[in-house]
């Protein structure tokens, strides 16, 4: 019989993985939401910004915390770049063009770092890395407490910015009716761009906050990419906090279906809850109805 | 139009002399014999493969710098280069792109169902193949003739590695007795893990549970709570690297301090890239694994030419440097590119021109049967050899806490 301190464990442990993949999926469920366009270089772009922040620690010392206050913007502005001047010009506004151009671009990303960075596995060695927080008998890694609650941070702030912003609102027009957005004078391109550049500034936040307990190669981000398309269909395609109540449910489902039908059966209790889900809510937990 | 000169019709008098005596230095030179070298250096076992093909390129390179195979008037090695991509479709296609290029032999494959796959399309072709790491020991027990193995297997690994357990064990006064296998679920893994589960208890040693899991894992936290939950003497870890460095940090987090990790064909625990990022996870950790020869004078040139290039140490390079090096022995031996001609070399090869710790090969079945592995510890960020005592540079630190 397990004992109750490694269910409790297991359950934080789940909640702050979760936590991650949220933030992983939130980027993907606004690219969908908006430009409906099934981004398959996401987890390309997060393996990129793992490392960038590998190369910032490594090469200039730079903690991956700190990481956060120039990488995000950096990558948004490469989010925008992409989007503005390679995926929507190549591919002519056809849905199943931008399939491919994103394929295509992933393939072209992973090997573009594999040629930069070799097929090493690196991770980084903070001070606090090992660090934790004793609650009885739990220990709960010091960078994973503070990746689940800057996820939160992170999702509330850009369910404030959808909310709130004439930016937001300009993304959620464009999503509902990108005619009549057109015709209301919204730059659609523009918005396209912008709602792009949060998907890759979402991924920077993501990387920053794995890397002190994780690790990064070439191929590292096609581990969390089929998860977080989970994600975005649980939670409802397209929804904030679809996403974030989608990254926690996933991630309390793994760890826990991990540690009663062991690691490689893990897995199944994703696809289990998803299939659940699905039958009783079509269109996800926070999905709108057809 | 330019105009004619004096000077340009001499110029292109000697131009045309110069080819039409080229074709006697040609055929100076002789053809040169092509080999295939095929590893994963896309995909998950990308960093692998990379060490895989450095060795094999090491020893190219010191080959024909010697004056290629002296017994073909000193051709010259040509590399047929092969990436497997991790899986072993793409192994298969790439011997069968490298019969279309009429390579002579094949070396490398390093994964276990890579090089299955791989050394059975070369079989249609009566290819030799020689397997640089792949320790699942159905690679040599399948009856082909063309297929040869120059390190050990993973039974033979197994044996040695729960021999100098015992070993270790008692002349500690036997502090350990309780045992966590942990291991990848794939072919390498599990087969392993059924050996420890046969052979563990025989030697005195109870397994208190075996933990699959599978590669790539996001998330090692589960099993290290496992680890935690059954407080085992000994924790006994066989994945990859990546999934290895995840474990050892979350059960440094979780403040998990077994007797001792004795990790068997761990992709981590004999590499001084972990050693290096990870001095206190990786500190004592043991390893029953391929590694170089330190008593050999060779094992230290190679590791030099392989560091010179930024790369660490580790056993995938003098493994395959060593591969390629039997394989010129065999074509000199058989004086010939001719593939069955060179299978017939290698069945019957006993080169010890290698920067293994074993001695002359012996092939029976494919198998050499001098392949040994040794048991490593990390220690003081330094990988020592713990065993075999007659090479040893190190005492054991057991138990660790």
């Amino acid at each position: 019989m397990l004992q109750i301190d490694i269910l409790l464990s297991a359950l934080a442990n789940g909640l702050m993985t979760g936590a991650v993949y949220a933030l992983i999926a939130l980027g993907l469920t606004l690219v969908y939401g908006v430009l409906h366009v099934i981004n398959f270089a996401h987890g390309a772009t997060l393996t990129a910004a793992m490392f960038a922040v590998w190369a910032a620690h490594d090469g200039l010392g730079i903690d991956p915390y700190v990481a956060i206050l120039f990488l995000t913007p950096l990558f948004f502005a490469l989010g925008y770049a992409l989007q503005r001047f390679v995926i929507g010009p190549a591919s002519h506004g056809s849905d199943s063009n931008i399939l491919l151009v994103t394929l295509g671009l992933s393939i072209v990303i992973e090997n573009a770092l594999l040629a930069a960075f070799r097929s090493d596995t690196r991770s980084i060695d903070v001070p606090y890395g090992f660090s934790v927080i004793e609650l009885g008998n739990l220990f709960l890694p010091l960078p994973k407490v503070i990746a689940f609650f800057a996820s939160f941070l992170v999702a509330a702030l850009l369910w404030g910015l959808m909310a709130h912003t004439d930016i937001g609102k300009a993304i959620r027009a464009v999503s509902r009716e990108k005619t009549g957005a057109a015709l209301s004078g919204i730059p659609v391109e523009h918005v396209y761009a912008v709602t792009f550049g949060l998907g890759a500034a979402c991924l920077a936040v993501a990387a920053c906050l794995l890397m002190p307990t994780f690790l990064v190669n070439p191929r590292v981000g096609n581990a969390f990419v089929l998860v977080a398309f989970t994600i975005v269909v649980l939670g409802g395609m397209g929804s904030v906090p679809g996403a974030l109540i989608g990254g926690l449910i996933i991630g309390v489902v793994e760890s826990l279906s991990g540690l009663y039908f062991g690691e490689s059966l893990g897995q199944i209790g994703i696809f289990l809850i998803f299939i659940l889900v699905l039958l009783v809510r079509p269109a996800g937990l926070f999905g709108a109805r057809a | 139009m330019t105009e004619l000169t004096r000077r340009t019709l001499l110029q292109t008098g000697a131009a045309v002399g110069a080819l039409v005596s080229m074709p006697a230095i040609l055929r100076a030179q002789a053809a040169p014999v092509r080999i295939g070298i095929l590893q994963p250096v896309t995909g998950a076992l990308a960093q692998d493969g990379e060490y895989g093909r450095l060795g094999a390129q090491i020893a190219l390179d010191e080959i024909n710098a010697a004056g290629g195979i002296k017994a073909l008037g000193g051709a010259k090695l040509e590399v047929v280069f092969g990436d497997a991509r991790s899986n072993p479709e793409g192994g298969t296609q790439e011997v069968e792109r490298m019969e279309a290029e009429k390579v002579s032999a094949i070396v490398g494959g390093f994964a276990s169902p890579i090089v299955l796959a791989a050394s059975q399309a070369a079989s249609r072709y009566n290819i030799p193949y020689i397997c640089d790491v792949g320790v699942s020991d159905q690679i040599v027990n399948r009856g082909l003739t063309n297929t040869f193995r120059f390190g050990p297997g993973f039974g033979i690994v197994t044996s040695t590695a729960l021999e100098n357990l015992v070993k270790l064990n008692e002349a500690a006064g036997k502090p350990a007795k309780t045992v966590v296998v942990v291991h990848e679920d794939g072919l390498f893994g599990s087969g392993m893990a059924k050996l420890l589960q046969a052979q563990l208890p025989g030697r005195g040693f109870e397994i208190l549970e075996t933990i699959a899991h599978p590669t790539p894992s996001r998330d090692m936290s589960n099993v290290a709570l496992r680890i935690r939950a059954l407080n085992p003497d000994l924790v006994i870890p066989s994945s990859y690297y990546a999934e290895f460095v995840l474990l050892a940090r979350t059960m440094q987090q979780q403040r998990i301090r077994p007797k001792g990790i004795y990790a068997i064909l761990n992709g981590a625990a004999s590499n001084f890239r972990f050693v290096k990022e990870f001095p206190d996870a990786a500190n004592l950790v043991m390893d029953c694994n391929h590694w170089a020869d330190p008593r050999k004078a060779k094992t230290a040139e190679v590791r030099r030419l392989a560091e010179a290039g930024g790369r660490f140490w580790l056993y995938n390079t003098p493994l395959n440097y060593s591969c390629v090096k039997l394989l010129a022995d065999a074509i000199e031996r058989a004086g010939s590119s001719d593939r069955a001609k060179i299978t017939e070399a290698l069945a019957n090869s006993t080169f010890a021109d290698h920067i293994m710790p074993y001695g002359p090969t012996k092939f029976v079945n494919g198998q050499n049967q001098g392949a040994a592995p040794v048991n490593t510890q990390v220690q003081n960020g330094d990988i020592k050899v713990i065993f075999p005592d007659a090479f040893s540079d190190a005492k054991p630190v057991f138990p660790a806490v």
